[in-house]
């Protein structure tokens, strides 16, 4: 009886080995041969957008548009331009890629990840957001100095977080404010968001006595709860969003047609509509 | 014919296994593959890195502390009395476990926000916690106390009740009973709980970055900065989560070792 559980031990230690190993094989075998080179993709397979947070509502009317036209779906991914563009570094699947600004584009056009050259579609201006009910009675920008406010920025490698140090640096030279106009804004920053529409909804909740968002980000469901403070227009930074095709798109076609869409007539109402400036010629 | 599906058995069972030990184990190899030996203890001691591991060390500690000296007297309550409502109240604790971390941030934010039921009456004390090294261990101490809760109870009901009724015949009180009696002999399954509860407390991530926000130093633990560094500084995250893997690989192998880590694997299977 001994020697039979011996027997059966040895017997299953051989077993397991030899699936082990079989498994292990397979795993080798998918690291050497590396990621498949991108094949076109099937007819009914969405097209797949990956776009800056702040253009969530209009890119989605946009892709409705675009799927009454050509008869193919749109599934997005909006999240911090930054973040994307790791993902896509990270051989994420997508087709098309657009940004807030020109320093994530850049990375994606310096690897060689995109086809051709990215074209700016859209424009934007910063505002200042307080809640409605505006605890820390903020009434211009250079009240968000004062020690003890509560700000939520997006973090800085955030585009909109780049765009809101660049703003908070040029108003520092502005008549009236104080040199150190920046480093005192900093220090009240409590929380480095990761893309610009969790500014928005710290402020949003009342948690955060203000916060640097896009204007565009002001829709009507978020304009209930907040009240927005304009910046002044010669300390404003108006961002510039640039749109290019991967290198790897399933969809190249498609995408090729998405991105004359989002530049068409049609496709620049929606962006108006949603707050968004045109493009700026010659900023590339 | 029986031997043939004997091997058959044997082999499914060896295929299943195997492919969940590869499910396992690839990611964590995949992540120490990245590793270069070098380069991680000199950025090991980079000041970012440095503060997060402080932060996180310190909310994960206090926050178990929290969780031990509120948690005790519920997982009592528990263990040793009956009442109307006992089922709920149990669901309600164990809730957390199941809950989607994001929620739970945001339930807080609702609960204890400055705009939220009781943010009146806590400012009113000077207490804030969203955006504060507090509001971290509070998001901590929700998420990781039904770990610590589910062992403790389970070890403060498997105390021989003649154990109880020896100390009662010598007239302890039932406070004596339960420092000199309870405690000692459910000992084990506290520190295995509490030490759950740490490891849990050390890996929060979703209502801490929704509760207390993500400032370096203040609010951004090691979970958090490892989410920030994969958007942009990837050798940073791989770092972060190493020294993670290493801290939560260390707990639960000494609670493996130690008598607690068989008593908490019982409490878990009996309950």
């Amino acid at each position: 009886m001994k020697r039979f559980r011996a027997m059966c031990s040895a017997r299953r230690l051989r077993a397991g080995r030899a699936a082990s190993a079989a498994s292990f094989g397979t795993l080798l075998m998918l690291l050497a041969t590396g990621a498949p080179p991108p094949s076109p993709a099937a007819a009914n397979e969405p097209l797949t957008v990956f776009a800056a947070a702040s253009l969530s509502e209009a890119f989605r009317e946009v892709g409705e548009e675009f799927q009454r036209r050509e008869g193919l779906a749109v599934r997005f991914n909006f999240a911090g331009s930054q973040q994307l563009a790791t993902q896509i570094e990270q051989g994420a699947n997508a087709d098309v890629f657009a940004s807030a600004d020109l320093r994530w584009m850049r990375e994606i056009e310096t690897r060689g990840l995109a086809q051709g050259k990215a074209q700016p579609f859209a424009g934007n201006v910063l505002v200042v957001l307080v809640p409605n009910f505006n605890p820390a009675r903020i009434h211009a920008p250079i009240d968000l100095a004062r020690a003890g406010v509560r700000l939520v920025l997006a973090a800085e490698n955030v585009p909109a977080g780049a765009y809101s140090r660049e703003a908070l640096r040029r108003l520092a030279g502005e008549p009236g404010y104080p040199p150190d106009f920046a480093r005192r804004v900093l220090a009240n920053v409590v929380s480095h968001e990761d893309n610009v529409r969790g500014v928005v909804g710290k402020v949003q909740l009342g948690e955060a006595d203000a916060g640097m968002c896009y204007r565009s980000d002001v829709s009507r469901t978020v304009a209930r709860h907040v009240r927005t403070i304009a910046i002044p227009g010669a300390a404003n930074v108006r961002a510039s969003y640039p749109i290019a095709v991967l290198r790897d798109a399933r969809h190249a076609e498609a995408a090729r047609r998405f991105v004359a869409l989002v530049m068409s007539a049609e496709g620049q109402r929606i962006l108006a509509r949603h707050g968004f400036l045109p493009p700026q010629p010659g900023t590339r | 014919m029986s031997r043939t599906r004997e091997l058959a058995t044997r082999a499914a069972l060896a295929l299943g296994a195997a492919a969940m030990l590869m499910l396992l184990i690839v990611p964590i190899a995949a992540l120490l593959l990245r590793v270069h030996p070098g380069t991680l203890f000199e950025r090991l001691l980079e000041p970012e890195i440095l503060a997060a591991l402080r932060l996180s060390l310190v909310t994960s500690v206090s926050a178990t502390f929290l969780v031990v000296a509120t948690g005790l007297p519920l997982a009592y309550l528990l263990a040793r009395r009956q009442f109307r409502g006992k089922r709920v109240l149990e669901v309600l604790v164990d809730l957390p476990m199941v809950l989607p971390p994001t929620v739970a941030g945001f339930a807080l934010l609702l609960a204890f926000g400055r705009a939220g039921l009781t943010g009146r009456a806590l400012e009113a004390f000077g207490v804030s916690l969203p955006f504060t090294t507090l509001g971290v261990i509070v998001a901590q101490a929700f998420m990781s106390a039904p770990f610590f809760i589910t062992s403790a109870r389970a070890g403060l009901a498997a105390v021989d009740p003649r154990y109880l009724d020896a100390a009662a015949t010598l007239r302890a009180s039932e406070l004596d009973t339960f420092f000199r009696v309870v405690l000692p002999l459910s000992m084990p399954l506290l520190v295995a709980g509490a030490a759950m509860s740490g490891a849990r407390a050390l890996g929060e991530f979703g209502a801490t970055i929704t509760f207390a926000g993500n400032l370096p130093g203040v609010t951004q633990t090691m979970p958090l900065a490892v989410y920030v560094a994969l958007q942009s500084d990837l050798d940073s995250a791989i770092v972060l989560s190493v020294v993670l893997l290493a801290i939560a690989f260390t707990l639960l192998f000494w609670l493996r070792r130690t008598a607690g880590g068989g008593a908490f694997v019982a409490a878990r299977a009996s309950r």
